[in-house]
């Protein structure tokens, strides 16, 4: 009798399940959450694809000359890119020449040095400098940090320099306003380093403490330790860091468009206006048409495959290093 | 070879009573100054970044107080050369466009997020949309801005709050994304066990266990890709530009927003416009500090993890 009323009850068991809430919702859930996965996809590809076919009059009309000729003339419709690569190329390594050894400095100094109760704060003030829009950065490199820059740097370095050789040119402001190239990357440098300090502080987190802690029992200094104990565990990562940052830096607009003075011609000094591809698209887009938006679009194009492949490569070091 | 500590107080060894050794008595003296460089480097390198901070507030406040009044919340931007003037119209494009964008970005990105983490997972399909999220996570606006005017302004004949609102949509989804995967992951598997165990289908178990269990961390990713968009220039100079009156109802033609305001007045010639701009200013940013506060502090939180 017992053994066969449990077998009643086994095989009435599949009915049951078979009446739980319809497979159809769970289907649907599944196939929303998958849709809306491949909207990421399909927007980036979109991206690509919107500023290509922007772009494409553009590169079928100059060809391969329009990445290294430096004319840019609305009225003869001529138009070249290499001005803004170059300044964006040259603003963005400034930014990483200025950036990276000041993010690094600051995720030492929250990994090894801070008191363990000022960390927090000090942790927050950073992270809050990546949330300030790039707007106020242009506001506050264009109203507070040009005026003082040129007073204390471009004046006096320009007096210094004036007809030497080499530096007589590179440090040689003609108009001493504050804005330029060099201003342009030491604003990229000032945002850039919150998000190269943050992701590096997280790597030499990772580091096993006994590392850390075996390097001190032996007798090294905190220099030692820090040199070659923990910049070499956490290399790759921090590379992957630098250029995560390097990928902002050559996207960067708002900001940009304050300081670099958006002036359109090659200059060999680094105190000197230019422009960058990002701040050119700002300035100039609203009101171009014709051949001038799709040399737009088509600057738009380049800025897509060089910022794409720069955080593709800082992507993959990352990664690496966080599976390692 | 440098001359060992112990060489140079030979002598010394043999007087008996010999002074204590401080803690750097018996260090090189070139081991010695490479660290005080690198506790000095790393401070000032920390005190700079408190420093600009610190900078940016100041000058918001100083510049940006004088500026607030009754009309900034009730008076539409003025004209060139006009007298006086607010940013209402702005405040409301701005508030407008950024629930849009956030709207469109939560249900995309928390579904994405949640295909990432739980269904997809290591799969390759899986690999690359994370990937992918990755970069677009750190793309350029400005290009979202030239994808959007593409898709959006030049079909429909105009720029538009809704081209707007796509455009911040775009930069707020790979924040949600990233931050919803995240955090479900930390949602411990026997959770979801047990969930499935009592008979419940799977997409119930997410959206009565997992989301459940990782609702703060999900919350705290809408905010911080509030905070993202609330503040975001280049994508809306395409899409929404700027207009110095009240917005059409249905959102077509220029709506005002207190990002493009801000680049637009800043760099005027009229003392109006500008102090405006100041105004503006440290409105967006004081809201946008306090949202990634408010945000960090959900997460780490009691709730939190």
């Amino acid at each position: 009798m017992v053994a066969l009323s449990e077998n009643v009850a086994l095989a009435a068991r599949p009915e049951v399940a078979r009446r739980g809430p319809s497979p159809l919702g769970d289907r649907i859930f599944r196939f929303a959450a998958l849709a809306s996965a491949l909207l990421v996809l399909l927007v980036l590809a979109g991206i690509l694809a919107s500023i290509a076919y922007g772009g494409w009059p553009a590169f079928q009309a100059f060809g391969p000359g329009f990445l290294v000729s430096s004319a840019w003339n609305v009225g003869r419709e001529e138009y070249g890119a290499l001005v803004a690569i170059i300044g964006t190329l040259v603003s963005a390594l400034l930014a990483l020449v200025i950036g990276v050894p000041i993010s690094l400095g600051i995720a030492i100094y929250l990994t090894q040095l801070c008191p363990g109760w000022a960390r927090r704060p000090v942790a927050m003030t950073i992270e809050l400098l990546a949330a300030v829009p790039s707007i106020i950065y242009g506001m506050w490199g264009l109203f507070i940090f040009a005026p003082l820059f040129a007073r204390f740097v471009q004046i006096p370095v320009s007096n210094v320099v004036e007809g030497l050789p080499i530096v007589g040119t590179l440090f040689y402001a003609q108009v001493p306003s504050g804005v330029g190239v060099l201003t342009a990357g030491i604003i990229l440098a000032i945002m850039i380093v919150p998000f190269v300090a943050s992701i590096t502080r997280d790597m030499l987190d990772q580091i096993p403490t006994v590392l850390r802690e075996s390097s001190y029992g032996i007798g090294c200094t905190t220099w030692e330790v820090v040199r070659y104990v923990l910049i070499p565990q956490a290399s790759v990562s921090i590379i992957g860091a630098i250029m995560l940052g390097l990928g902002r830096a050559l996207g960067e607009t708002m900001a940009v468009t304050f300081v670099i003075g958006n002036a359109n011609r090659l200059s060999a000094s680094i105190f000197d206006p230019g422009s960058t591809i990002a701040s050119r698209i700002a300035n100039e887009f609203n009101e171009a048409d014709g051949m001038q938006l799709n040399a737009l679009m088509a600057l738009g194009c380049i800025l897509f495959v060089v910022t794409f492949i720069v955080l593709i490569i800082a992507r993959l070091l990352v990664r690496r290093a966080k599976v390692a | 070879m440098n001359a060992s500590p112990a060489a140079v107080s030979g002598p010394a060894e043999t007087a008996s009573p010999r002074p204590a050794p401080q803690a750097w008595g018996r260090v090189r003296a070139g081991r010695r100054s490479a660290d005080k460089i690198l506790i000095i480097g790393c401070t000032a390198a920390t005190a700079l970044g408190a420093i600009v901070l610190g900078s940016i507030l100041i000058m918001l406040i100083i510049e940006g107080i004088r500026g607030f009044s009754p009309a900034l919340f009730t008076q539409v931007t003025p004209g060139p050369g006009s007298e006086g003037g607010g940013i209402a119209n702005a405040i409301l494009g701005s508030l407008v466009m950024t629930v849009l964008g956030i709207v469109v970005a939560t249900p995309v990105g928390v579904l994405a997020g949640t295909y990432l983490a739980e269904y997809g997972r290591t799969s390759h399909l899986a690999n690359l949309i994370r990937f992918l999220n990755d970069i677009l996570l750190s793309a350029p606006s400005i290009l979202i801005g030239l994808f959007v005017y593409t898709l959006m302004v030049r079909p429909m004949g105009g720029y538009s709050g809704w081209a707007g609102g796509v455009a911040l949509a775009i930069i707020a989804t790979p924040v949600i994304v990233r931050t919803t995967e995240d955090m479900l992951r930390l949602v411990p598997g026997p959770l979801r066990e047990a969930g499935v165990a009592l008979g419940a289908p799977y997409s119930i178990v997410i959206r009565n266990v997992t989301w459940r269990a990782a609702q703060s961390g999900i919350v705290t990713g809408v905010l911080l890709a509030l905070a993202r968009i609330a503040g975001e220039t280049a994508p809306l100079l395409f899409t929404a530009l700027n207009n110095n009156s009240w917005f059409n109802a249905n959102l077509m033609g220029g709506v005002a927003n207190l990002p493009v305001m801000i680049y637009q007045f800043a760099l005027s010639p009229y003392e109006n416009w500008r102090q405006l701009a100041w105004a503006g200013a440290l409105l967006i940013t004081v809201t946008i500090l306090g949202l990634s506060i408010v945000a960090r502090f959900i997460l780490s939180g009691p709730k939190g993890r």
